[in-house]
């Protein structure tokens, strides 16, 4: 039976244990597809087609055996900032546009585990650094609602690929909104879990202390689902979280269970000055109102500080990360080098690209001695400032519902000559990144025809919450469901 | 002008874990280049930290026996700089808040004296790789096997003031590290270093003068001439109107001198911060409490029991309890031959003359400790005198065997004194026969006589008659 596009994992998972189709047949399906369409949004960096089939017909001896999960057979993308072995792991960098990891990310272990295909890698800025997948050496990445525009970043690949049928879930990273922002963009479900949900470990590190793997899926339950196979404690990584929850592993079988009340859902309304296209937020403020939930405004004081925050704690961090990639002894290595210094000058100047050099840059200055208490310091005392103001919104509400992103998606190079304004594109995702909290973008309406997205915000791993809210929301509406080349 | 130097020194230990402090590779010195770095090691993307518990109980374990106090909230940080045998780009260290806080430890000199060494701090950290220069013309070969091993680098105060007490200082540490089993001690294959920081100002000068630092000196001896060789330099440098320069100094053995390596204006901004890849080190006092009780007895306990329990002297005690290896076969001696009197001659006297010919460490003693007090104890029955006790060590020695039973090599080698009555009775009358002369003279007073005959008796026994026995059948002859 013929693939159809824009299949749910569920209805994919269902139609695999029905025997409808084989792993084989689907991986061959997404691959054909994929190979055919991805110029449109040039949204992957590697087409897996052997080592993909192969793992589809493991997947599919797999369920022979009987011993399937829900996520057996299906193709799924990795950002390519997950080191996967037998396949070219670049970070969107001519650094490591040569680089075999000799391992895999504990993320792909997890899901590799579970009897998923990987069809591909996904184009991303390089190193994650960036909004609007502008900065990957492999190209920009197209949204697929409109070409000239920008997915957003930097799992614009992974955005991108689910928005446009590709595959219907790609693994992704945020630092300071790198899911939620281009999921908003691509109008698809991105989950940030909470910070130490996912292993980091083999995932290639940009902000050590900002970093989280989460999910991108066309709904919240199937985000669901692949959270259930993603997260868990690794001692391979001091920072996972260390906890079994138990609704984590039902609802991988069970699906996202119904609320049993209503909740208080809080609105900061610092995320709501001169909001543009507010009217569109309220209306989804409104449709949930209808399942009985109570509305609340709360005052986050500190929003205004966290971009900046955001820009020297996220940059003092990837200077020393990216120390590693000095030439020696894997990556992009100059020619002829004259010395030990002009091995590390030329190798990192001509490896790295303009806005990861800003980065470090920005990043060495901050961490100086005669700066460090005047920037790195003072950034850490406004993070847990930040980081106070949610614990103490969260004694009044549930979980909160803000925008995800100021605008829709914008044209390629409208802020390539001005990274403030770019950086601007994360005033609403980077506050709880920097208080490591769980938070979901959902499509909840369009603007001229390009999706945007709602935030739900919640307490630390409680991932439970929002994803309830967001499954009752998208019972309630389909703005999930549009796809691009269809009229909205 | 009379000057005075000043000394303090950061000791690098290398501790004595399986594993290394970041990851699960082998510590194990010795194996292929690159052969013991792992994915963690290499400094390869994404690949993650994670601390080897066994490195922290080791530090609690050396804080304790300072007398330190121990932090139970401590910080990594990431010590930032570009070198090829640094895979990450910052070395993981421990800067503002180390695990092991102030201690102190004593330290005897030559002449007896002792003093105390203020030890600032004692601080978690990797080790880096090694550049090796001299294999390849014209290339540097990168080894990432001692990538990540456990150092806790141990940081003095300024508290010494001759080249002699920084050695005694580094030795006393030495020891104090094998006690504690924290470190193998071996100072060949690198596992303990040490920079030391000098200066020298006027005597009398409150405060300290510029100071220059000597990386990485691996020798006690050397020790004492990188110091001797650079305070000698700070002297005639200032003598000559100059001024001393802070800086990095290399001590390079065969020419005896130091160079410099960089100075303060190339000096490096280490950017430290704490390493977001790692949580704070915490640990509870209970944890501490549990570690002190597993402290084994260390040397200045030590030297004072066998002073008191043994008699020995204070020379003695030291030097048996200066090394764990030397204090265990002393010890192992004593419990089996109960002659703590005989055991310190012999271990100071034959079997040390023994292991430094032959260039061995008393762990490696051709002769055990279990055939050594059998000795002692033969000598004491009187089975041997000292002088076929001699013979029988050298035997021993040569067997290098510590299956072979002590009692069956006298027999073997006839080494056995002669103490039947009738067999030395009759040699003995045999004697008298044959020097009449001499016998009348013994007679006659003459006591000098006595030794005569006992040397002839011992002479014709080959050392192996009693002499007491020799004598008491003499004078009743008389």
């Amino acid at each position: 039976m013929a693939v159809e596009k824009f299949t749910s994992l569920r209805d994919m998972s269902a139609a695999l244990a029905a025997g409808e189709y084989s792993s084989v047949d689907l991986t061959n399906a997404h691959l054909d597809d994929i190979e055919q369409r991805n110029t449109n949004t040039n949204s992957f960096i590697t087409i897996a087609r052997e080592h993909a089939l192969n793992q589809a017909q493991r997947a599919d001896e797999q369920r022979a055996k009987g011993d399937a999960t829900p996520l057996t057979g299906i193709p799924i993308a990795h950002k390519d900032i997950f080191c996967t072995e037998g396949l070219l792991t670049t970070c969107g960098s001519k650094m490591l546009s040569n680089f075999h990891a000799p391992y895999n990310a504990t993320v792909v272990d997890r899901l590799n585990a579970a009897g998923v295909v990987t069809v591909g890698k996904t184009n991303m800025d390089e190193f994650a650094m960036g909004s609007s997948n502008e900065t990957s050496f492999f190209g920009p990445v197209a949204n697929p609602w409109d070409r000239s525009l920008v997915p957003g970043g930097s799992s614009g690949g992974s955005a991108a690929a689910v928005a446009d049928g590709l595959v219907a879930c790609a693994t992704g990273t945020d630092t300071g909104g790198s899911i939620r922002q281009p999921a908003a963009l691509c109008g698809v479900t991105g989950l940030k879990p909470t910070y130490g949900r996912i292993s980091r470990y083999g995932m290639i590190a940009f902000a050590s202390s900002l970093d989280q793997a989460g999910p991108m899926t066309r709904s919240a339950e199937d985000t669901g689902l692949m959270l259930s196979y993603m997260a868990g404690f690794d001692p391979r990584d001091s920072t996972s979280a260390n906890r079994e929850d138990e609704w984590l592993r039902a609802i991988a079988h069970q699906g996202i269970p119904k609320l049993d009340q209503p909740l208080t859902i809080g609105l900061p309304k610092e995320y709501f000055d001169n909001l543009a296209n507010a009217q569109i937020i309220e209306a989804a403020q409104a449709e949930l109102a209808k399942n009985g939930h109570k509305f609340k405004e709360v005052s986050l004081p500190h929003t205004k500080a966290a971009i900046p925050t955001y820009y020297v704690l996220a940059s003092a961090e990837a200077s020393t990360n990216l120390s590693r990639y000095d030439g020696v002894r894997y990556g992009h290595r100059c020619e002829n080098p004259t010395s030990l210094q002009d091995l590390y000058e030329r190798s990192r100047n001509e490896g790295f690209g303009e806005e990861v050099k800003r980065r470090i840059l920005t990043g060495t200055y901050t961490l100086s001695v005669g700066y460090f208490d005047a920037y790195y310091i003072k950034a850490q005392k406004i993070r847990r400032l930040i980081a106070n103001d949610f614990s103490k919104a969260f004694e009044e509400v549930d979980l909160l519902l803000a925008p995800t992103c100021p605008t829709p998606a914008f044209s390629l190079n409208e802020h390539a000559k001005d990274p403030i304004a770019m950086y601007q594109q994360d005033l609403y995702t980077v506050p709880t990144s920097l208080a490591g909290l769980p938070a979901l973008s959902v499509p909840c309406g369009f603007v001229n025809n390009l999706p945007i997205g709602m935030q739900l915000i919640g307490p630390a791993f409680r991932e439970d919450t929002i994803l309830c809210v967001a499954a009752q929301f998208q019972q309630a509406t389909d703005w999930h469901k549009r796809h691009p080349g269809e009229s909205a | 002008m009379n000057w005075e130097s000043v000394i303090g020194l950061e000791i690098h230990v290398q501790l004595a874990t399986n594993s290394k402090i970041f990851s699960g590779a082998s510590t194990s010195y010795g194996a292929e280049p690159n052969a013991q770095a792992c994915a963690v090691d290499l400094g390869l993307p994404g690949v993650l930290p994670v601390l080897n518990e066994r490195a922290i109980e080791m530090a609690i374990k050396f804080g304790l026996a300072i007398g330190a106090k121990i932090n139970l909230h401590s910080v990594f940080d990431r010590k930032n700089y570009f070198y090829p045998d640094l895979p990450k780009g910052y070395q993981i260290s421990q800067f503002e808040t180390p695990i092991v806080g102030e201690g102190s430890i004593v330290i005897a000199l030559e002449d007896g004296q002792e003093r105390t060494v203020g030890i600032t701090r004692a601080h978690l950290e990797e080790d880096a790789g090694k550049s090796i220069h001299d294999l390849f013309p014209g290339q540097t070969g990168i080894d990432l096997n001692r990538t990540g091993t456990p150092l806790l680098e141990i940081v003095s105060e300024p508290d010494i003031r001759t080249s002699k007490e920084a050695s005694a200082y580094f030795r006393q540490m030495h020891t104090l590290v094998r006690y504690l089993q924290i470190c193998d001690g071996n100072l060949a294959q690198g596992s303990m270093r040490c920079d030391a920081n000098v200066s020298v100002r006027p005597y009398g000068q409150e405060e300290f003068g510029e100071r220059t630092e000597i990386k990485n000196i691996n020798s006690f001896r050397f020790v004492e001439r990188a110091i001797d060789y650079e305070i000698g330099r700070q002297i005639d440098v200032l003598e000559s109107g100059g001024i001393i320069e802070r800086e990095t100094r290399l001590f390079d053995p065969d020419r005896d001198e130091t160079r410099s390596m960089r100075s303060k204006e190339f000096s490096e901004d280490y950017r430290y911060f704490p390493d977001p890849d790692l949580l704070p080190l915490t640990f509870s006092q209970a944890l501490v409490d549990k570690i002190a009780l597993t402290l084994p007895e260390l040397p200045d306990a030590k030297r004072a029991r066998y002073i008191e329990e043994f008699g020995l002297s204070e020379y003695d005690a030291r030097s048996l309890s200066a090394d764990l290896d030397r204090s265990d076969y002393f010890e192992a001696v004593v419990n089996t031959c109960n002659n703590s009197k005989q055991a310190t001659n012999w271990i100071m006297g034959d079997l040390s003359a023994y292991l430094n010919r032959n260039n061995l460490e008393i762990s490696a003693s051709p002769v055990s400790a279990q055939q050594l007090a059998v000795l002692i104890s033969r000598l004491d029955d009187q089975t041997l005198s000292s002088k076929t006790a001699k013979a029988l060590f050298d035997g021993l020695w040569n067997k290098a065997d510590s299956e072979q039973s002590v009692d069956d090599l006298i027999s073997e080698m006839n080494l056995a004194q002669v103490s039947d009555d009738g067999e030395l009775t009759g040699i003995v009358e045999q004697l008298i026969a044959d020097n009449p002369g001499q016998f009348e003279e013994l007679r006659n007073g003459k006591d000098k006589m006595l030794g005569f005959f006992v040397g002839q008796v011992m002479k014709m026994t080959q050392g192996k008659a009693n002499p007491q026995q020799v004598n008491e059948i003499i004078r009743a002859k008389l």
